[in-house]
């Protein structure tokens, strides 16, 4: 053998690639949130100067910073999946199943339950409680104990719902709540619809191992098509003892700022923690990064990815009880296509859909910016319905400012 | 004493038999060299031993005790380390939360509990030091060449008091520099009364820091002898199947 390894000509990798390290300045000029930013300070200041008289008006400024509340929430959620390589599609879908659910609580001022009495109620109680045991057993045999247990529960709740849209309305009893808790347990049941849902794809995901695309693509069929049974295709707007409190929610303002933007603030800042202070938010990271090595280092994969998908149903689920309370109705059909305008939130504020990269200030931006293009193009005289291409062209745009990105870094 | 056994330890993966009926014995302050060609189990064999999947047959002692391992956790926690062959990085977090990965240090903020980077970066930045690489705590693993990742997969394994550390490659992509400097690491984990595992190509390295050498082929342990009994010509014969056992 003839090695020339003499250590003072040798020269390692690392001497090269050691002189690389970014400074503050190149990293913030990566920084996609940061450029996203930028655009959206310049059409501000270009509408500002094009339309003197309607943009820059504390009412716009307060109707722009309400509609992108609610895609903003939902993004912060959606960011957690996309940090671990996921996708939601079923979050616009989800606020049809909640919002339904939440306006029903109101105007019926009483929940729904399935008593097990008379054949048809004890038949639905066989059913649900064999539905579950058999669903733990199974998860217990194929996959382990945590597994059996979140498989269990998430089973007993959905069907228990299945249930109660399968009996009713001969089947369902509504205990009366008193005024005064009906909003409370109407935001809650909301807030629960959203996390069930989200906890159905977590299990699956995760668990089971499908394609989170296939999953919440079914998700969201399924969920569309129980608002509107559940809706029985109806408009709920006559909301009961409580609708005033309710209304406030999120048609209120605070010091002249509307109630969702506080809620979008608020959970901006508690993301932004969770994400770089916490141990899962960097789990969602790794995960998304390498989800191997993740599981090798002892990183609790499944688990982390399964409440991804329920912070993302429990965000959609924040964003139904506000958008229902703010439009003072509940539709079946509400947040029909808003998946896409999430997804886009999160991907123009620099998510990279591959996982692993992203962020809570990222989410928020790009929530800003998809909302301001859109009261832009309205002032400007054009036509609403162009804002799905600029929304699409976003998206492509964003990927692929990411992928010119990532070859430059290689 | 601590000793790690395997007892007729054999793994399929569908149709491929990947390790069959494999006996294995480290003692404390013991390295063992573990060659073999390709596709001969080693990753495999390490893999059973740090509980990522559990053997279709046969059974893993640690002082006597038969062992349980669901999950890499159990086994860490019973004092194995690993530094894995494709080194399990991700690259798009930094050295140190690689480095911390699964384990993360803490600091208490009023009511919250939160990540305390500070000591990470601390901690690790020592371990690279000790290491004597230029690793630097705080940039992207996705820019590092392949001698600082090996560094950060070596680090990990200092973070506890490991019993056993099992090391797989741990000198395919780094410099001669630094492969002595990994093999005076192997001898100072030997002096301190770990038990170690060293799988390498590199037919000098194992012949300068092993007690034993075990030769793997096909699955099958072909020789385990202590290295004055053996010679580099004997193991590559092993290894090729020249020689069919020794
Ligand atoms: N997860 C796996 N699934 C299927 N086959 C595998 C898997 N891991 C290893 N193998 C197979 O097992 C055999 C041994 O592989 P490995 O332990 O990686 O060998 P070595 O590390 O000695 O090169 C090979 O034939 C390999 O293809
Ligand atoms: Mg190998």
């Amino acid at each position: 053998m003839n090695r020339t390894t003499d250590p003072a000509t040798s020269v390692r990798i690392e001497d090269v690639t050691g002189q690389q390290e970014q400074t503050f300045l190149q990293r913030l000029g990566q920084s996609q949130p940061l450029w996203v930013t930028v655009a959206l300070l310049v059409i501000v200041l270009v509408m500002s100067w094009l339309q003197p008289q309607a943009f820059p008006t504390a009412d716009n400024f307060f109707n722009i910073t309400r509609n992108f509340a609610f895609i903003g929430i939902m993004a912060l959620g959606m960011t957690c999946v996309i940090l671990t390589g996921g996708i939601d599609l079923s979050v616009g879908s989800l606020m049809g199943f909640a919002g339904v659910l939440t306006g029903l609580v109101l105007q019926a001022s009483a929940i729904p339950v399935v008593p097990p009495t008379g054949e048809a109620g004890l038949l639905a109680w066989v059913a649900i409680l064999t539905v579950t045991g058999l669903t733990a057993a199974l998860f217990r045999w194929w996959i382990g104990g945590t597994a059996a247990v979140i498989a269990g529960l998430t089973m007993f709740l959905a069907a228990f719902v299945t249930a109660g849209l399968a009996l009713q309305p001969e089947g369902v009893v509504w205990l009366t709540l008193p005024p005064g808790s009906i909003w409370i347990v109407a935001t809650l049941a909301g807030l629960a619809a959203g996390m069930l849902a989200g906890a159905v794809n977590g299990v699956f995901v995760a668990y089971v191992g499908l394609p989170p695309f296939v999953v919440t693509l079914g998700m969201l069929a399924a969920a569309r098509s129980l608002a509107i049974i559940l809706s029985q295709n109806k408009m709920i707007y006559d909301f009961g003892p409580d609708a005033e409190i309710f209304y406030w929610l999120g048609g209120g303002q605070i010091l002249g700022i509307a109630n969702p933007v506080w809620v979008l603030l608020l959970a901006t800042l508690v993301f932004g923690f969770v994400f770089n202070f916490t141990a899962w938010g960097r789990y969602l990271y790794a995960i998304g990064g390498n989800e191997n090595a993740a599981r090798l280092t002892g990183v609790p994969v499944e688990r982390t990815k399964f409440q991804a998908y329920v912070v993302s149903g429990f965000t959609a689920g924040i964003a139904t009880v506000l958008s229902v309370s703010w439009a003072g109705s509940a539709l079946n059909a509400m947040g029909q296509g808003y998946e896409l305008r999430v997804i886009a939130a999160t991907v123009i504020g620099g998510a990279n859909l591959m996982g692993g990269e992203g962020g809570a200030y990222g989410a928020f931006i790009g929530a800003a910016l998809i909302e301001v293009i859109r009261n832009s193009l309205l002032m400007a005289g054009v036509d609403a319905n162009w804002q799905g291409t600029f929304v699409g062209a976003f998206i492509i745009l964003a990927v692929l400012l990411q992928k010119v990105r990532g070859r430059a870094r290689d | 004493m601590a000793v790690l056994q395997l007892r007729g330890i054999a793994k399929h993966f569908g149709a491929i038999e990947a390790l069959k009926g494999v006996d294995m014995t480290l003692r404390a302050g013991e390295v063992l060299g573990l060659m073999g060609d390709n596709g001969a189990g080693k990753s495999t064999l390490v893999k059973i031993i740090a509980g990522n999947f559990p053997p279709s047959a046969g059974e893993i002692l640690i002082d006597g005790e038969p062992q349980l391992f669901h999950e890499p956790k159990d086994a860490r926690e019973k004092g194995i380390e690993v530094v894995y062959q494709d080194l399990a990085l991700c690259d798009n977090l930094t050295a140190a939360e690689n480095v911390f990965l699964g384990r993360e240090l803490w600091r208490q903020l009023g009511p919250l509990r939160i990540l305390d980077y500070r000591r990470m970066y601390d901690r690790a930045a020592e371990l690279f030091k000790e290491l004597k690489s230029e690793t630097r705590p705080r940039d992207l693993v996705k820019m590092m060449s392949g001698g600082q990742r090996q560094a950060i997969a070596i680090a990990r394994t200092r973070l506890s008091e490991a019993r056993f550390v099992l090391m797989d490659e741990p000198t395919a992509a780094i410099s001669v520099r630094q492969v002595v400097e990994v093999l005076e690491l192997i001898r100072r984990l030997r002096d301190s009364g770990i038990g170690v595992i060293l799988i390498s190509h590199r037919m000098p390295d194992v012949f300068a820091v092993s007690d034993r050498v075990m030769v793997l082929r096909r699955g099958t342990k072909v020789a385990d002898k202590p290295v004055g009994e053996t010679s580099p010509e004997e193991v590559t014969g092993l290894i090729t199947g020249a020689i069919q056992a020794a």
